[in-house]
């Protein structure tokens, strides 16, 4: 089967293309790829011939940091409703996090995620392993193993290995196998059941907040393991100005670490909690407008290497309870692209600087040859239209999460066409 | 006029609103003080008491605010335990109203539950108590008191003493006297009032004595002795050596200051029963007021048509 | 305010001036005394708000008359209106202050306008949740008609015919307006 995809603006930051060309694609690779200087060599017939003119074209995203609930939580999510979501989304590749039920801590619970993901997924599907058995925190998790069945990194995402000694221990184990360690960085004691952020608006709506400090004391201690160890560690969600001032200087001291972030961080602040509204409710909480700005200040200096989504789908039944017990989390396949293209919008990000965050970075970070138009990969493409306005509708979501805080938002910039696994999605 | 559905906190309410009710109050304090105690205000509407907190205090009070409007009361006591077990909130809420409830009145341990009932119901929900968020009429009645004791509020120098963070009833006062213009001062160890508080306009005192110094009116707060196990404080002892009201301490406010408690007290803790039981103590008009301010509120939401 | 111009046009009338008024009150005053034999064991109770100006002017007059003093009261009805369920806002609480035991007086209720008759029920209801009162009469400077209860009035200042469409209107000086009686019509046509 061959495609040819002619005329589109491509960016690839990974061959550093930034301009009008056509890429030919035969079964499932690409094969070509051209720009106004040549034309494409093979001008024969294709099977289909898209015309890409006034998008971009654009390698698919991936996401290193999903929630797929499956198994155990399938009223939540499917790896084939949260794929088809990420699709539509724009990403050809998702990493889902290890807290299923079972929890993905052995070996036979990544081959069942993995087999799944070759009959029903929609994009690839790489899971993330438990650093600890069960996410205790307690004995390590096989990772090894766990690294030969399939797992690119390893994390206890959601709740934090507390225990120094065992962090450190992971972050020198796993070096074995050349995987980064991904840390949820909160101190638990510090924390305690908080729901959001602390400060004046915490106090005022009667909510139990999480200083930024419960954030920054963890991010402190991981990298200083990560110096001590050499283990690779990726902070994973960075919601603080401080977690992103020590994490700057950490690299520049050299520290084997890098980092992500959400949408949501950059985004929005706590004051969309205001009204008890359970969609806001995420940890890291939302923070402040100070944040933000040191949040982009990190994405544009290259402190954070990532956007990712965090995407964490729940039930309505979930969300539609006591502030305090609602799970926290939020459905965000569907929009991060749409957010983050804000950031080119607003001039804090080039538009190759954005696919590096969400394509080109998270491949290198997990050492995978993806989130690049280069000839002989999967062809993973994106084709964007950033004339095309969408309002944020949960109904329409693909997704089971319809958790959003976004619903009503006017985003700019829509896939069309999203070429994954082979196959052609065009979207409406 | 008060043109919403529900009570669900002094924040939300304009001082045009919060002086409405008090006057409201006013009139239905006269009915209270006669023979014939009831009106027909509102007769065959229904309130639902849905306490999801045990509290014996607030419940009566509202049970007999809306009898004393000639209202049918049922009380729905939640333990929270079964409900942990058994059906939802918003379930429990639905059923509720389902028996034809036009008031709900609300007490639950989570902060946001009635904002989210007044979301999903027809009924009007008023807040008894919300977690560590509000507790309105309680605020009002204590309005209301200062109100006729001092013949006003704003100007006055207001000190509330104990534990501001975990109190719905602080937030609320703070809320409700800084509205009407009173000048309103927090007392008690610092683990006990956040810093970020002082954004709502109070002043904070660690010191008592500082604190208490010409002072209209001091509200004291009941220490809740768990949090000595928590590290707020060591012990009660110490915190009563520190920031409980005595006689002496007492001298130190103006001459005519009064002293407010919205109980149930811990005497000889936070409270001396000299203070309580003296002269200037308000704390049983306190309750009697009560009653006129939850007849006023039931009385003004439940002319918005809906 | 365009739109009132063209199609809401009203239309004001005055029905009494000052001294209308004054001499109205005047025989009220009489009146009363005549029926009563005296102001032994009376009371004047004056609805929220009109009513308790003219209780209060009425009182006066007595006094002029009897040289006694005629005890008043002010009586809110708000509590006992029969339209809390079909109204948007509730009406404003004003202060009901009756100085004296009403059992076993004769009491003078006095209000303004006597219109359906419902505000007269309502406070029949609330000056007998206050006690047992021996007799009620009621005094109104204008009955303007249109009753919806068997409610008469006493004492009568002056019979107004109006139609439903009208509104009558009693400005007081106690109010800070002009003493006068106005009556509006309402063009309702629109």
């Amino acid at each position: 089967m061959k495609i040819i995809i002619k005329n589109g603006h491509i960016i690839d930051p990974s061959q550093g293309i930034d301009g009008v060309g056509d890429i030919l694609i035969e079964d499932g690779k690409i094969k070509e790829i051209s720009t106004q200087h040549s034309a494409l060599s093979t001008s024969s017939s294709a099977h289909r011939t898209i015309d890409a003119i006034g998008l971009y074209v654009l390698p698919g995203l991936i996401d290193m940091h999903t929630h797929l609930r499956d198994p155990g939580f399938e009223y939540k999510e499917t790896i084939k409703t949260g794929t088809k979501a990420a699709v539509k989304g724009g990403f050809t590749t998702v990493c889902c996090m290890p807290n299923t039920y079972p929890v993905n801590d052995n070996a036979s619970v990544t081959e069942f995620i993995i087999r799944k993901a070759a009959q029903e997924g929609h994009c690839t599907v790489l899971p993330i392993g438990a650093i600890t058995k069960g996410q205790k925190g307690e004995e390590l998790a096989e990772i090894g193993t766990m690294r030969n069945e399939g797992c690119i990194a390893f994390s206890d995402d959601g709740r934090p290995v507390m225990n120094s000694l065992m962090m450190r221990r992971a972050l020198e184990y796993s070096k074995a196998f050349n995987v980064p360690i991904i840390s949820h960085c909160e101190d638990l004691t510090l924390s305690e059941d908080g729901v959001m952020n602390e400060g004046l608006l915490s106090v005022t709506l009667g909510l139990k907040g999480i200083p930024s400090e419960a954030e920054e004391i963890m991010v402190y201690r991981d990298l200083s393991l990560s110096k001590l160890t050499g283990g690779r560690l990726h902070i994973a969600h960075v919601s603080t100005e401080g977690s992103v001032k020590l994490i700057r200087d950490a690299k520049k001291r050299g520290v084997n670490v890098t980092a992500e972030t959400c949408p949501h961080y950059f985004s929005i602040t706590e004051d969309a909690v205001t009204g008890y509204d359970t969609n806001a409710k995420v940890n890291p909480p939302l923070r402040t407008e100070r944040d933000i700005k040191a949040i982009k200040e990190g994405l544009q200096d290259g402190t954070i290497d990532v956007i990712a989504t965090d995407h964490a789908p729940h039930h309505m039944d979930e969300k539609l309870q006591e502030f305090d017990k609602s799970p926290s989390g939020i459905s965000g396949l569907e929009t991060a692209l749409g957010l983050s293209l804000r950031l080119v919008e607003g001039g804090i990000l080039t538009m190759g600087q954005l696919i590096e965050k969400m394509a080109l970075n998270p491949a290198r970070i997990l050492g995978i040859k993806r989130g690049t138009l280069q000839t002989d990969t999967n062809a993973d493409v994106v084709l964007l239209d950033m004339n095309r306005e969408f309002t944020v509708e949960v109904d329409r979501f693909l997704s089971k999460g319809k958790n959003t805080p976004f619903r009503g938002w006017i985003l700019k910039g829509m896939p069309v066409i999203t070429i994954s696994k082979g196959r052609i999605y065009e979207w409406q | 006029m008060l043109n919403r559905k529900d009570l669900l906190g002094i924040k939300e309410l304009s001082k045009d609103e919060i002086n409405l009710i008090l006057d409201t109050a006013a009139g239905f304090k006269d009915v209270l003080g006669r023979d014939i105690k009831k009106v027909p205000t509102l007769r065959g509407k229904t309130a639902v008491n849905l306490f999801f907190e045990p509290s014996t205090r607030t419940r009566t009070s509202f049970e007999l605010a809306a009898k004393r409007l000639s209202t049918d009361v049922i009380n729905f006591s939640v333990p929270t335990s079964s409900v942990v077990k058994g059906e939802s909130l918003i379930d429990t809420a639905l059923t509720v109203q389902a028996l034809g409830a036009d008031f709900i009145i609300i007490r639950h341990s989570s902060a946001g539950v009635p904002h989210l009932l007044a979301k999903k119901l027809r009924a009007s929900v008023i807040n008894a108590g919300d977690g560590t968020n509000e507790h309105p009429t309680q605020a009002l009645l204590d309005a209301f008191t200062i109100r006729e004791k001092k013949g006003r509020i704003e100007g006055l120098e207001i000190a509330i003493v104990g534990d501001i963070i975990h109190s719905r009833v602080a937030k609320s006062n703070i809320y409700c006297l800084t509205k009407l213009g009173a000048r309103v001062r927090l007392i008690g160890p610092p683990t006990l009032i956040p810093e970020e508080i002082r954004g709502t306009g109070v002043e904070v005192f660690h010191d008592m004595e500082a604190g208490l110094k010409d002072a209209d009116v001091v509200i004291m707060l009941r220490i809740q002795m768990e949090r000595q196990g928590k590290g707020f404080f060591p012990s009660t002892e110490e915190y009563s050596k520190n920031w409980g009201l005595t006689a002496e301490r007492f001298s130190l406010a103006k001459d005519d200051a009064i002293v407010m408690h919205p109980g149930p007290m811990n005497r000889g803790i936070e409270i001396t029963s000299e203070i309580a039981d003296g002269p200037r103590s308000v704390i049983l008009e306190q309750v009697t007021n009560g009653l006129a301010v939850r007849m006023a509120v039931m009385y003004l939401l439940a002319g918005v048509k809906r | 305010m365009r739109g009132r111009f063209f199609y809401g046009v009203k239309m004001p009338k005055e029905l009494m001036n000052k001294k209308d008024i004054d001499r109205a009150l005047t025989r009220i005053a009489h009146e009363i005394i005549e029926k009563n034999k005296g102001i032994e064991r009376l009371g004047l109770v004056g609805i929220q708000r009109g009513g308790v100006h003219l209780a209060r002017r009425l009182a006066s007059k007595i006094k002029d008359i009897e040289k006694k003093d005629i005890p008043v009261g002010l009586l809110d009805i708000g509590f006992y209106r029969d339209d809390l369920n079909i109204r948007k806002e509730q009406p404003v609480i004003r202060k009901t202050e009756v100085p004296f035991e009403v059992t076993d007086l004769k009491i003078i209720l006095v209000d303004d306008v006597l219109f359906t008759g419902r505000s007269i029920r309502a406070a029949l209801d609330a000056l007998i949740d206050l006690g047992r009162p021996a007799a009620i009469q009621l005094a109104v400077l204008i009955d303007r008609g249109h009753r919806e209860l068997p409610i008469k009035a006493d004492y009568v200042g002056k019979n107004i015919p109006t139609a439903l469409s009208e509104t009558v209107e009693v400005h007081l000086e106690e109010e800070g307006l002009e003493d006068r009686v106005i009556l509006e019509k309402v063009d309702t046509e629109r």
